[in-house]
């Protein structure tokens, strides 16, 4: 187990910017967390912090397991846009393998069990590059279903999609809080975060305003920042 | 103008009746600038794509004289090969001065810069692209270097396309490390040069016009390689 994460007072600047403020907080396993705040509001900054692909200008990111390379191992994310190798569906899947150092005999098995998973296995030999948007993504979960990744992290996923690509990104996502692996998503759709998140993190300017479950956060949200998003936002879901 | 139509006009006669002499110095030629090419896209692809990803002290100045280095001229690099590879040079003991295997290294030499420089260019772009991604999966360093190669190859081939043309036109590096000697280190560009200075103007002119043509076949078969490959792959 390489959870619980603990961010001691991260924070990231570049450029002479401060985009995170020093940050602290614990992301625990099982419920799935969200990320919410309008656009420039630090969360993929936050995201990529806690993936580690970034590195904070200040503060530490630990997780519960040490040895650094259990904790990358243990980890996936899926971007807004997905970025595929030119070869086949098939073959992007069997890549992600080999570099988390699957033996051989394995990738095959767990590469078709990922696309059957996600609902490619017929696209299974198509170039990645000329699938669609939609089979794209769901292509970019299915090479972090072959890891069984213990955290997952989604930038904003469905961003870019149609709303029936989103229920099927959607579908999947579910499927993997089902499977165990712990989902932190950023995402400013809050129908999105209703339907798939247990707790919410509020972020505005870089800071953390609220950290609530998601029913309160969107009966009762307790700043004043998170009330005006859910208002401006709500009529656009 | 009357004689330099002659000229032309003989010289396609000369290339049209497959003069054997001619032919040989034309398959001399390819073989040649093809094992360079060869030889300095094996070495220059891995070279510009870790220059591309690698994060070492010094790497701008690297970059910088990557760039400079396209513009090597061809005699002082056959100087250097010459020297390298006379009889009282470091390599002298192989002989391979006034040889083809000689040439090949004096023309890999020229054109491993001009590969490595144009692929280190692309393969930035392109890890601009994919790094986060990559990293993301724990992959960096030489192998994502390789992945990077191998996922914009049809992008490429214009760096080896450039090193091509370079190789098939250049005169002064096999020239001086050739010797120019007729049957044995004798090329088009060699020929060209010799034959216009003995005044033989349809013999250089025959051989000019089938360098041109050789080199717009390679480029038409690797443009036609290329798109088919690209509208493939995506």
């Amino acid at each position: 187990m390489i959870l619980p994460l603990r961010l001691e007072a991260v924070a990231f600047a570049a450029g002479g910017r401060e985009i995170i403020p020093p940050l602290s907080l614990e992301v625990g396993a099982g419920a799935s967390t969200i990320i919410l705040g309008a656009n420039g509001a630090g969360k993929s900054v936050l995201m990529r912090l806690m993936h580690g692909l970034l590195a904070p200008t200040a503060g530490r990111v630990a997780w519960q397991d040490a040895d650094p390379k259990r904790v990358r191992r243990q980890q996936a994310m899926v971007f807004q846009r997905p970025v595929m190798l030119r070869r086949s569906a098939f073959a992007n899947v069997v890549y992600a393998l080999e570099a988390a150092g699957v033996r051989a005999g394995e990738r095959r098995a767990r590469a078709l069990d990922a696309l059957r998973e996600v609902g490619l296995l017929g696209l299974a030999e198509r170039p990645a590059r000329v699938l669609s948007g939609g089979e794209q993504q769901r292509l970019a979960l299915a090479r972090a279903w072959a890891l069984h990744p213990e955290v997952l992290f989604l930038d904003e996923p469905t961003a870019s999609l149609d709303p029936s690509a989103t229920r099927e990104i959607e579908a999947v996502i579910r499927a993997f809080d089902a499977s165990g692996t712990k989902i932190v998503m950023a995402t400013h759709n809050l129908g999105q975060a209703r339907r798939l998140g247990d707790e919410v993190l509020y972020l505005h300017q870089g800071r953390l305003v609220e950290r609530a479950p998601v029913e309160r956060f969107f009966k009762e949200p307790s700043s004043a920042e998170a009330a005006a998003f859910i208002k401006g936002e709500l009529p656009w879901v | 103008m009357q004689g330099i139509a002659n000229s032309v006009l003989e010289g396609l006669r000369l290339v049209a009746t497959l003069d054997l002499r001619l032919w040989e110095i034309v398959a001399l030629s390819l073989e040649v600038s093809l094992s360079a090419v060869a030889a300095a896209t094996l070495l220059g692809l891995p070279l510009g794509a870790a220059i591309a990803v690698g994060r070492m002290p010094g790497r701008r100045a690297v970059i910088v004289a990557l760039n400079a280095l396209m513009g090597l001229p061809p005699v002082v690099v056959g100087l250097a090969v010459y020297l390298l590879l006379s009889r009282a040079g470091p390599l002298g003991e192989f002989g391979l001065l006034f040889t083809p295997p000689g040439m090949v290294i004096a023309q890999t030499v020229l054109i491993l810069p001009i590969v490595a420089a144009l692929c280190r260019q692309s393969v930035e772009d392109a890890w601009r692209e994919y790094e986060e991604q990559l990293r993301s999966l724990g992959v960096q360093g030489l192998r994502a270097a390789l992945t990077l190669v191998w996922d914009i190859r049809f992008s490429l081939v214009t760096a080896v396309l450039a090193g091509l043309g370079r190789a098939c036109a250049e005169v002064g590096a096999v020239i001086i490390v050739g010797g120019n000697i007729d049957g044995v280190t004798r090329v088009m560009t060699t020929t060209i040069a010799l034959e216009t200075s003995k005044g033989d103007l349809p013999l250089a002119l025959g051989l000019g016009t089938v360098l041109i043509a050789i080199v717009f076949a390679l480029n038409a078969t690797a443009e036609v390689i290329r798109g088919a490959a690209q509208r493939r792959y995506g």
